[in-house]
């Protein structure tokens, strides 16, 4: 199951209506081995495209030194879908590099709604999950 | 000709468990030839058909190889490569 706090979730959803129509991507560190996402870095999408994500690769770099220096590790990999629904396509499941990571989509295809899902991606085998979403009383209990 | 290579989460069941691992060459593609003959399958995880696998992105110091020749990449001693996984994907062509 992912936990994740409310604000996370809205921060989320605005970056990928805000790049709409092209796909929107970031990640949340996390204290490494902890499971719970705490830093949201909204990242680059380099390919500025409504069917295709990639990380800019210097940016990429400098946001994993960053992680290692205060010991973090990826806890959620976020992108958007645009136009289908949140679940991940064969591109995304080739390219699953993280395999302690959520994997979250977000479908922004209908104006008004959102999906937003939740997966781990190992090995090429793809396994949706719960989201639990914390509101900010409980986030800092 | 020694460099030290950083090695992501996801190539590590590759490597024994090493997240950093010393290796030789005097180019990217002679260094992957070394990690993969100390680490067997290593280098099918980072070259594919002669070029940079598209899963991995491969830096030097702080270049990413892709804009500096790739495989033909010089290394001087004491170089830091980092291996990352690309992160990537999306919903692909309309089908």
């Amino acid at each position: 199951m992912l936990k994740i706090p409310g604000e996370m979730v809205d921060a989320i959803v605005a970056h990928a209506r805000a790049d709409h129509p092209d796909e929107a991507c970031g990640i949340i560190a996390g204290p490494a081995g902890s499971d719970t996402p705490t830093r949201l870095i909204p990242m680059t999408n380099a390919e500025r495209s409504p069917t295709f994500y990639r990380f800019d690769s210097l940016e990429q770099l400098k946001l994993y030194r960053e992680m290692d220096e205060r010991d973090e590790e990826v806890i959620v990999v976020y992108h958007s879908h645009t136009a289908t629904e949140a679940y991940p396509s064969r591109t995304d499941i080739s390219y699953a590099g993280e395999p302690q990571a959520h994997y979250v989509l977000v479908s922004t295809r209908e104006p008004a709604t959102h999906e937003f899902r939740s997966y781990r991606i190992v090995d090429g085998v793809v396994t949706e999950e719960d989201v639990d979403i914390l509101q900010r009383e409980e986030a800092f209990r | 000709m020694s460099v030290t290579v950083s090695v992501p989460t996801i190539l590590r069941p590759t490597t024994k468990g090493e997240k950093s691992l010393t290796a030789e060459g005097s180019t990217l593609a002679q260094l992957i030839s070394d990690l993969d003959a100390q680490y067997s399958g290593l280098g099918d995880r980072l070259v594919k058909d002669g070029s940079l696998h598209r899963f991995v992105n491969i830096y030097v110091n702080d270049e990413d190889v892709r804009f500096t020749g790739g495989l033909d990449t010089a290394l001087a001693d004491g170089d830091q490569v980092t291996i990352l996984p690309a992160v990537a994907g999306g919903a692909g062509p309309a089908s």
